[in-house]
């Protein structure tokens, strides 16, 4: 039965490497010399990020993409925050339903909600905007910050409260100065899932996005419509150091932050 | 108040700003969209408000959406199963290895966290007509022109994989690892082989994994169409592309909700007899 673990283990590896093998290519034709973003290599070199750098469509679309990321990890952290915080810490009536209702819009195909959200809100009058953009990738990344943050928060025990309490603390004095605090990595968490998130979406934005706006994603997508240019190769390593170095040093805070509160 | 009241209060305060949300952002906009799918668009681009069916014969009768709704869930079958059969192994390895199981697993969520974009257009990199492997294959000598690898239903379907790939296995590996291991050993003790206990004691008790994360690969990988676009050919469209042109090209929006909401009833029946069996519970490990 020993070659039967290293079967296993053999699979694996190539699972792994099927995994990782385009990203690696990514970012090795991102350094790439050459004019056209294919292979052969033909020497080392960071022109594409220069180029990346001064290319006013893509920067434009990057500051799009962080600031649609920032305000919709702060909407959706702040309210999928409360809303773990009654369901964990009280006896709610029909939690159950409740749960499922905040979790729907995974649930429901993204493409159907896209569609769903903006014809509504086109239908009260909002149409294409920003705000439309921003309302899509709330409700789209409510379900997740949730699922994060209350998995973290049954693990905060609750008589830590209850002394403070009774030493005298308001409930308000309490939840700042007690609950907060051992509550910021699961936060965090939940912030950073919902940033990243915002940050990746394409189904939904390309239904939302008015014209003329394009995020990192759409800017991508719409230049793949030429041909692949080094260019994009260099934005997929930025992308790939962003979203793989953010949660890494989040992960790093988070667990500074429990050490520290001694959750 | 009575003391009691409002602690009974409290709860529906923190909440009520995310259930507003889910409501008025997606079950009325839902509601909305049912209404909108029997009203007409005119050729002058108006509206026209009532009760008509024609959106729906048309999306219920014409072949050619049947044949493409078909043809997609026949893809998210076929990736469904792939995935199974690549990650179902590797979760197997990573619960049961002896190194650092945690390390193992979050090396495999790794291209999870990369866009979504990125790791689609990547398999142009590779496949393209001047990608890795044609210039290694020219290189090597094994063929003196480039082959045209991409733009057809299976590159559709590896991107597919590529992207669902890391649901299957958390699944998979939190089901498995769940497991506890005395079972095995018991039932190698009474005589089993590995290959035995693995068949009649760990196999069972993951299925229920197994049968999360395929909902996740079959309902996510059925209701895109940047893959398509993006690695598929004219001919490979699939059901969420038809809803993107009904919208967004041809705005007609009346068709486009009968359309959507067709995919939603699919894909939500699905989720309905999995909850039905399995409940969500299951999926919201994997999740969580």
């Amino acid at each position: 039965m020993r070659w039967g673990w290293h079967l296993i283990r053999l699979w694996s590896l190539l699972v792994y490497g099927f995994m990782f093998l385009p990203v690696a290519v990514v970012v090795l034709l991102s350094f790439n010399a050459s004019q056209f973003g294919s292979f052969p290599m033909t020497g080392f070199s960071f022109r594409w990020f220069v180029e990346l750098w001064n290319n006013d469509a893509i920067m434009r679309a990057f500051r799009t993409s962080i600031v649609l990321g920032l305000m919709t990890a702060l909407i959706s952290t702040t309210l999928g925050v409360l809303a773990s915080l009654a369901l964990v810490r009280y006896k709610v009536p029909g939690a159950n339903m409740i749960s499922t209702l905040l979790i729907a819009p995974i649930l429901v195909p993204e493409v159907v909600l896209a569609v769903a959200l903006l014809l509504f809100l086109n239908f009260l009058g909002l149409h294409k905007s920003f705000a439309l953009l921003l309302f899509g990738h709330v409700i789209f990344t409510l379900p997740f910050v949730i699922l994060v943050v209350q998995a973290r928060l049954v693990s905060i025990r609750r008589d830590v409260e209850e002394a403070a309490m009774s030493l005298g603390a308001s409930p308000v004095q309490t939840f700042f100065q007690i609950t907060l605090p051992l509550m910021m990595p699961a936060v965090l968490a939940g912030a950073l899932f919902a940033f990243t998130i915002s940050f990746d979406d394409i189904t939904g934005t390309l239904f939302w996005k008015p014209g003329g706006v394009e995020t990192v994603p759409t800017q991508i997508f719409a230049m793949l419509r030429n041909s692949i240019s080094p260019e994009i190769n260099a934005l997929g390593t930025v992308m790939i150091v962003m979203t793989v170095g953010l949660p890494l040093i989040g992960a790093a805070i988070a667990r500074q932050l429990a050490r520290k509160s001694g959750t | 108040m009575s003391v009691e009241a409002r602690e009974a209060r409290q709860p529906w305060i923190l909440l009520a700003p995310a259930i507003s949300a889910v409501t008025l952002l997606l079950l009325v906009p839902l509601i909305f969209i049912v209404v909108y799918s029997f009203w007409l668009r005119t050729a002058t681009g108006a509206d026209q408000v009532g009760f008509y069916l024609d959106n729906w014969r048309e999306a219920l009768t014409d072949r050619f959406y049947r044949d493409i709704l078909f043809s997609t869930l026949r893809i998210a079958a076929i990736t469904t199963i792939v995935c199974a059969l690549m990650g179902y192994p590797a979760a197997y390895f990573i619960a049961r290895s002896r190194g650092n199981k945690v390390l193992l697993l979050l090396l495999l969520m790794l291209p999870f966290w990369i866009s979504y974009i990125i790791r689609t257009m990547s398999w142009i990199n590779i496949l393209g007509v001047s990608g890795a492997l044609n210039t290694l294959l020219m290189s090597v000598g094994i063929i003196t022109e480039p082959l045209n690898m991409l733009y057809n239903e299976t590159t559709v379907i590896l991107g597919l994989v590529h992207f669902l790939l890391p649901f299957m296995v958390l699944n998979v590996f939190v089901s498995l690892d769940g497991i506890d291991t005395n079972l095995e050993d018991a039932a190698n003790s009474l005589g089993a082989t590995k290959w035995q206990s693995f068949i009649q004691v760990t196999l069972p008790l993951s299925l229920p994994g197994l049968a999360a994360g395929g909902l996740l690969c079959f309902v996510l990988g059925a209701g895109t169409y940047i893959t398509p676009l993006v690695l598929g050919g004219p001919r490979d469209a699939m059901f969420a592309n038809l809803v993107f042109e009904a919208i967004i090209t041809q705005l007609n929006w009346p068709l486009g909700s009968a359309l959507s909401l067709m995919l939603l009833v699919v894909l939500g029946a699905l989720v309905m007899i999995y909850n039905r069996y399995l409940g969500m519970a299951q999926l919201m490990k994997g999740l969580g």
